[in-house]
Protein backbone atom coordinates (compact mmCIF):
# COMPACT_ATOMS: atom_id res chain seq x y z
CA UNK A 1 0.00 0.00 0.00
CA UNK A 2 1.02 3.29 -0.29
CA UNK A 3 1.01 6.79 1.79
CA UNK A 4 0.21 9.66 0.13
CA UNK A 5 1.72 13.16 1.29
CA UNK A 6 -0.47 16.31 -0.33
CA UNK A 7 2.21 18.57 -1.99
CA UNK A 8 5.29 17.52 -4.34
CA UNK A 9 8.71 16.08 -4.19
CA UNK A 10 10.13 19.39 -5.37
CA UNK A 11 8.56 22.68 -6.19
CA UNK A 12 7.15 23.10 -9.82
CA UNK A 13 7.28 27.26 -10.69
CA UNK A 14 5.84 28.11 -13.95
CA UNK A 15 7.08 31.65 -14.93
CA UNK A 16 5.88 32.22 -18.40
CA UNK A 17 2.63 32.00 -20.26
CA UNK A 18 4.01 29.72 -22.65
CA UNK A 19 1.25 26.67 -23.42
CA UNK A 20 3.75 25.11 -26.27
CA UNK A 21 5.84 23.81 -23.52
CA UNK A 22 2.69 21.73 -22.42
CA UNK A 23 3.37 20.03 -25.65
CA UNK A 24 6.59 19.00 -25.31
CA UNK A 25 6.16 18.20 -21.68
CA UNK A 26 3.49 15.84 -22.24
CA UNK A 27 6.25 13.44 -23.60
CA UNK A 28 7.42 12.87 -19.81
CA UNK A 29 3.92 12.51 -18.59
CA UNK A 30 2.53 9.84 -21.37
CA UNK A 31 5.60 8.93 -23.49
CA UNK A 32 7.69 5.86 -24.07
CA UNK A 33 10.34 7.00 -21.65
CA UNK A 34 7.85 8.84 -19.16
CA UNK A 35 7.02 9.19 -15.83
CA UNK A 36 4.18 6.99 -15.65
CA UNK A 37 5.92 4.13 -18.05
CA UNK A 38 8.83 4.16 -15.63
CA UNK A 39 6.70 3.60 -12.41
CA UNK A 40 4.57 1.15 -14.10
CA UNK A 41 8.05 -0.82 -15.23
CA UNK A 42 9.30 -0.76 -12.12
CA UNK A 43 6.25 -1.63 -10.10
CA UNK A 44 5.54 -4.52 -12.32
CA UNK A 45 8.87 -6.45 -12.68
CA UNK A 46 9.46 -6.46 -8.71
CA UNK A 47 7.26 -9.96 -8.40
CA UNK A 48 9.60 -11.48 -10.24
CA UNK A 49 13.23 -10.33 -8.92
CA UNK A 50 14.80 -11.75 -7.15
CA UNK A 51 14.03 -10.34 -2.85
CA UNK A 52 17.02 -8.04 -2.70
CA UNK A 53 16.44 -5.85 -5.05
CA UNK A 54 12.82 -6.05 -4.38
CA UNK A 55 12.81 -2.56 -2.52
CA UNK A 56 14.46 -0.54 -4.62
CA UNK A 57 12.29 -1.05 -7.35
CA UNK A 58 9.28 -0.05 -5.02
CA UNK A 59 10.98 2.95 -3.90
CA UNK A 60 11.92 4.05 -7.60
CA UNK A 61 9.01 2.98 -9.05
CA UNK A 62 7.29 5.05 -6.16
CA UNK A 63 9.57 7.95 -6.62
CA UNK A 64 8.44 7.98 -10.51
CA UNK A 65 4.53 8.74 -9.36
CA UNK A 66 5.83 11.62 -7.93
CA UNK A 67 7.55 12.78 -10.59
CA UNK A 68 4.24 12.04 -12.99
CA UNK A 69 2.90 14.53 -10.70
CA UNK A 70 5.13 17.16 -10.78
CA UNK A 71 4.86 16.78 -15.00
CA UNK A 72 1.22 17.11 -14.24
CA UNK A 73 1.36 19.95 -12.52
CA UNK A 74 3.85 21.63 -14.97
CA UNK A 75 1.38 20.84 -17.84
CA UNK A 76 -1.74 21.94 -15.98
CA UNK A 77 -0.68 25.19 -14.54
CA UNK A 78 0.77 26.05 -18.78
CA UNK A 79 -2.77 25.21 -20.11
CA UNK A 80 -5.44 25.78 -17.55
CA UNK A 81 -5.92 29.75 -18.62
CA UNK A 82 -5.35 28.99 -22.04
CA UNK A 83 -7.97 30.07 -24.53
CA UNK A 84 -9.07 27.68 -27.49
CA UNK A 85 -7.31 30.46 -29.79
CA UNK A 86 -3.72 29.84 -27.65
CA UNK A 87 -4.32 26.66 -27.49
CA UNK A 88 -4.31 26.25 -31.47
CA UNK A 89 -1.06 28.43 -31.77
CA UNK A 90 0.45 26.28 -29.24
CA UNK A 91 -0.38 23.17 -31.68
CA UNK A 92 -2.68 21.79 -28.84
CA UNK A 93 -5.68 22.57 -30.77
CA UNK A 94 -6.07 17.73 -31.31
CA UNK A 95 -5.68 17.69 -28.03
CA UNK A 96 -8.40 20.44 -27.12
CA UNK A 97 -10.36 18.70 -29.58
CA UNK A 98 -10.34 15.32 -27.38
CA UNK A 99 -9.73 16.27 -24.11
CA UNK A 100 -10.39 20.06 -23.28
CA UNK A 101 -7.67 21.12 -20.64
CA UNK A 102 -7.85 17.20 -19.25
CA UNK A 103 -4.51 15.58 -18.87
CA UNK A 104 -4.06 12.34 -20.64
CA UNK A 105 -1.41 10.43 -21.08
CA UNK A 106 -0.27 10.36 -24.64
CA UNK A 107 2.75 11.49 -25.63
CA UNK A 108 4.62 14.81 -27.54
CA UNK A 109 3.39 13.38 -31.07
CA UNK A 110 -0.51 12.71 -29.69
CA UNK A 111 -0.03 8.84 -29.22
CA UNK A 112 -1.70 7.22 -26.22
CA UNK A 113 0.06 5.61 -23.99
CA UNK A 114 0.61 1.85 -24.15
CA UNK A 115 1.87 -1.66 -22.58
CA UNK A 116 3.90 -1.96 -25.42
CA UNK A 117 6.48 0.97 -24.24
CA UNK A 118 7.73 -1.16 -20.77
CA UNK A 119 8.65 -4.59 -20.56
CA UNK A 120 9.20 -7.28 -17.70
CA UNK A 121 10.81 -10.35 -19.30
CA UNK A 122 11.25 -12.61 -15.90
CA UNK A 123 15.30 -12.38 -16.36
CA UNK A 124 16.59 -10.02 -13.93
CA UNK A 125 19.66 -9.20 -15.45
CA UNK A 126 17.28 -8.29 -19.01
CA UNK A 127 14.96 -6.67 -16.51
CA UNK A 128 17.52 -4.39 -14.64
CA UNK A 129 18.75 -3.42 -17.87
CA UNK A 130 16.23 -2.40 -19.82
CA UNK A 131 15.45 -0.12 -16.55
CA UNK A 132 18.91 1.64 -16.54
CA UNK A 133 18.09 2.26 -20.78
CA UNK A 134 14.64 3.56 -19.51
CA UNK A 135 16.74 5.85 -17.15
CA UNK A 136 19.13 7.03 -19.64
CA UNK A 137 16.47 7.90 -22.00
CA UNK A 138 14.85 9.70 -19.38
CA UNK A 139 17.42 11.71 -19.11
CA UNK A 140 18.00 12.64 -22.62
CA UNK A 141 14.56 13.73 -22.94
CA UNK A 142 14.40 16.21 -20.23
CA UNK A 143 17.93 17.26 -21.79
CA UNK A 144 15.52 17.94 -25.02
CA UNK A 145 12.91 19.71 -23.02
CA UNK A 146 15.12 21.83 -21.40
CA UNK A 147 16.61 22.97 -24.60
CA UNK A 148 12.90 23.85 -25.98
CA UNK A 149 12.32 25.87 -22.87
CA UNK A 150 13.59 29.23 -22.24
CA UNK A 151 11.69 29.56 -18.74
CA UNK A 152 14.28 29.35 -16.03
CA UNK A 153 11.60 28.32 -13.40
CA UNK A 154 10.37 25.65 -15.36
CA UNK A 155 14.08 24.05 -16.01
CA UNK A 156 14.43 24.23 -12.49
CA UNK A 157 12.32 21.60 -11.49
CA UNK A 158 13.47 20.00 -15.29
CA UNK A 159 16.91 19.96 -13.77
CA UNK A 160 15.47 18.06 -10.60
CA UNK A 161 13.99 15.66 -12.47
CA UNK A 162 16.96 15.15 -14.97
CA UNK A 163 19.21 14.68 -11.66
CA UNK A 164 17.22 12.06 -10.36
CA UNK A 165 17.25 9.45 -13.69
CA UNK A 166 20.92 9.90 -13.03
CA UNK A 167 20.72 8.58 -9.66
CA UNK A 168 17.91 5.92 -10.35
CA UNK A 169 20.41 4.81 -13.40
CA UNK A 170 23.05 4.56 -10.71
CA UNK A 171 21.01 2.13 -8.12
CA UNK A 172 19.90 -0.13 -11.20
CA UNK A 173 23.75 -0.32 -11.78
CA UNK A 174 24.49 -1.20 -8.50
CA UNK A 175 21.40 -3.75 -8.34
CA UNK A 176 23.01 -5.45 -11.34
CA UNK A 177 26.38 -5.34 -9.34
CA UNK A 178 24.33 -7.11 -6.08
CA UNK A 179 22.88 -10.15 -8.68
CA UNK A 180 26.19 -10.75 -9.84
CA UNK A 181 27.71 -11.22 -6.66
CA UNK A 182 28.36 -14.86 -6.03
CA UNK A 183 27.09 -15.37 -2.82
CA UNK A 184 23.97 -17.71 -4.43
CA UNK A 185 26.73 -19.77 -6.15
CA UNK A 186 25.62 -23.78 -5.41
CA UNK A 187 25.19 -23.18 -1.49
CA UNK A 188 21.70 -24.36 -1.52
CA UNK A 189 22.12 -27.55 -3.83
CA UNK B 1 35.65 -17.58 -11.72
CA UNK B 2 32.25 -16.34 -11.68
CA UNK B 3 29.03 -18.43 -11.69
CA UNK B 4 26.45 -18.77 -14.78
CA UNK B 5 23.80 -19.25 -12.27
CA UNK B 6 22.94 -18.19 -9.26
CA UNK B 7 20.18 -18.78 -6.39
CA UNK B 8 18.02 -17.37 -4.02
CA UNK B 9 15.70 -18.12 -2.05
CA UNK B 10 12.06 -16.26 -2.63
CA UNK B 11 9.75 -14.76 0.46
CA UNK B 12 7.39 -18.25 1.10
CA UNK B 13 3.95 -16.98 2.93
CA UNK B 14 2.49 -19.96 5.22
CA UNK B 15 -0.55 -19.12 2.98
CA UNK B 16 0.61 -19.78 -0.11
CA UNK B 17 -2.12 -21.71 -2.40
CA UNK B 18 0.43 -24.30 -3.93
CA UNK B 19 3.31 -26.07 -2.77
CA UNK B 20 6.53 -23.39 -2.91
CA UNK B 21 9.49 -23.51 -5.09
CA UNK B 22 11.93 -22.77 -2.59
CA UNK B 23 14.86 -21.94 -4.59
CA UNK B 24 14.64 -20.04 -7.43
CA UNK B 25 17.56 -19.18 -10.19
CA UNK B 26 18.80 -16.44 -12.84
CA UNK B 27 21.79 -16.20 -15.17
CA UNK B 28 24.36 -14.30 -15.08
CA UNK B 29 26.15 -14.86 -18.65
CA UNK B 30 29.61 -14.06 -18.49
CA UNK B 31 30.08 -10.92 -20.61
CA UNK B 32 28.40 -9.28 -17.42
CA UNK B 33 31.94 -10.05 -15.83
CA UNK B 34 34.52 -9.57 -18.63
CA UNK B 35 34.36 -5.52 -19.68
CA UNK B 36 36.64 -5.10 -22.52
CA UNK B 37 38.16 -8.03 -24.12
CA UNK B 38 41.75 -8.98 -22.86
CA UNK B 39 43.75 -9.89 -25.88
CA UNK B 40 45.11 -13.19 -26.68
CA UNK B 41 42.45 -15.32 -24.98
CA UNK B 42 42.51 -18.65 -25.15
CA UNK B 43 40.33 -20.35 -28.39
CA UNK B 44 38.30 -23.26 -29.10
CA UNK B 45 39.68 -24.93 -32.65
CA UNK B 46 37.38 -24.06 -35.41
CA UNK B 47 35.17 -26.96 -35.06
CA UNK B 48 34.31 -26.48 -31.54
CA UNK B 49 34.12 -22.56 -31.98
CA UNK B 50 31.26 -23.30 -34.51
CA UNK B 51 29.33 -25.63 -32.01
CA UNK B 52 29.25 -23.19 -29.33
CA UNK B 53 28.77 -19.94 -30.99
CA UNK B 54 32.09 -18.12 -30.02
CA UNK B 55 35.83 -18.56 -30.70
CA UNK B 56 36.25 -18.00 -26.57
CA UNK B 57 35.76 -20.25 -23.75
CA UNK B 58 35.58 -17.49 -21.17
CA UNK B 59 32.11 -16.34 -23.44
CA UNK B 60 30.79 -19.75 -23.75
CA UNK B 61 27.66 -19.82 -21.22
CA UNK B 62 25.85 -23.33 -21.63
CA UNK B 63 22.15 -23.32 -21.04
CA UNK B 64 21.12 -26.79 -20.36
CA UNK B 65 17.44 -25.41 -19.76
CA UNK B 66 14.84 -25.31 -17.16
CA UNK B 67 13.27 -27.95 -15.43
CA UNK B 68 16.94 -29.56 -16.58
CA UNK B 69 19.16 -28.51 -13.87
CA UNK B 70 17.09 -26.67 -11.62
CA UNK B 71 13.80 -25.22 -10.66
CA UNK B 72 12.87 -28.29 -8.68
CA UNK B 73 10.69 -27.61 -5.27
CA UNK B 74 13.16 -28.60 -3.01
FE1 LIG C 1 13.54 7.61 -12.96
Amino acid sequence: MWLYEKKLQYPVRVSQCNPRLAKFLIEQYGGADGELAAALRYLNQRYSIPDKVVGLLTDIGTEEFAHLEMIATMVYKLTKDATPEQLKEAGLAPHYANHDKALFYHNAAGNPWTAEYIQAKGDPIADLYEDIAAEEKARATYQWIINLSDDPDLNDGLKFLREREIIHSQRFREAVEILKEEQGKKKFF
Amino acid sequence: MYSLVKYYHPYISPFDPCPPMKVKSYRTPPNLYIGFQPPSLPQFSPREALAHGTLWPIFYSPYPGKGKEEMTRE
